[in-house]
């Protein structure tokens, strides 16, 4: 137990030199330069905002067919 | 929460289609750069569309056999929805057609295939409201129905791919071949038309659902 704790220690503690030198490499693509994650995000939000509003309008009806 | 699984996998298949749509690896082309992307947004629309179509044939069908007034509302409603995904599919279309073809209408035939089954389609709508009695409205709206349906499919889908189109699979290009796509775009291509197809049948069964409630209030 104690070894496979000081094993997942160390792997935490290389996890930012890991994902640094992830992003030595992502830096030159054209992904990371140009945001498009971003834009990725922004169109997630919306898709979201639209499928809880579907939802609600789904628990609506609901709520209408048990009172008729 | 059971009966409601296929809602949530249409929400995750269209949420993964747009990280996988924006982040994946698309061929480099001339022309089309990274608008070869709408591929995943534009065309889900129409393959909805003419689901919900298909729907709406199979339920007239069921209709006119059973004489059953639910029928024809999920019909009616079927129709509904369809049009909302065919403005989509319209408005999109014309967007992307503006950027790679160099105008929002060019004279192809698959625009003008699509322009009339629109047309169609609202016809159908205009019929329902022209005819007072319920059940013979029904009858003939479901029986016109029937007729549009493989009007509208040969209209889309087969009259532009035997002429000379600029959507591909037309003059001789096949469609979805190894020009416009390839092996990472398929998946997700096919991820995000199941996903719109789920999303587009519920929001049609909400539509029907109330349309129901209203039918039992105007009754009583």
């Amino acid at each position: 137990m104690k070894k496979l704790s000081l094993l997942f220690l160390g792997l935490i503690a290389f996890m930012p030199a890991v994902f640094a030198q992830n992003q030595v490499d992502m830096a030159s693509g054209l992904r990371s330069e140009g945001k498009i994650y971003v834009v990725v995000l922004v169109l997630l939000v919306i898709f979201a905002a639209v499928a809880v509003y579907l939802f609600t309008l789904d628990r609506k009806v609901k709520k209408l067919e048990k009172d008729n | 929460m059971r009966k409601n699984w296929w809602k949530i996998l249409a929400l995750i298949l269209v949420a993964s289609s747009i990280v996988a749509g924006f982040l994946g690896p698309v061929p480099v082309l001339p022309i089309l750069h990274e608008t070869i992307r709408n591929v995943y947004f534009h065309v889900p629309m129409w393959f909805t569309m003419i689901s919900l179509y298909l729907i709406s044939v199979i339920y007239s069908v069921k209709y006119l056999n059973t004489g059953k007034r639910a029928y024809d509302l999920m019909a009616v409603e079927a129709v509904n929805t369809g049009i909302l995904f065919c403005a989509c599919g319209l408005m999109t279309g014309m967007l992307w057609a503006n950027i790679t073809w160099g105008a929002p209408w060019p004279n192809d035939p698959k625009l003008n295939g699509s322009a009339i089954a629109t047309l169609m389609y609202l016809a159908y709508l205009v019929l329902r409201n022209a005819l007072e009695e319920e059940q013979k409205r029904a009858k003939i709206s479901a029986i016109y129905n029937i007729f549009a349906f493989p009007i509208m499919f040969v209209l889309i889908y087969i009259l532009p791919k035997l002429n000379d189109s600029l959507h591909p699979g037309s003059g001789g290009n096949s469609t979805f071949g190894d020009l416009d796509m390839d092996n990472y775009m398929r998946p997700v291509f096919y991820t995000a038309v199941v996903g719109w197809i789920l999303i587009g049948v519920w929001i049609t069964t909400l539509r029907y659902r109330v349309r129901l409630i209203e039918d039992k209030k105007n009754s009583l």
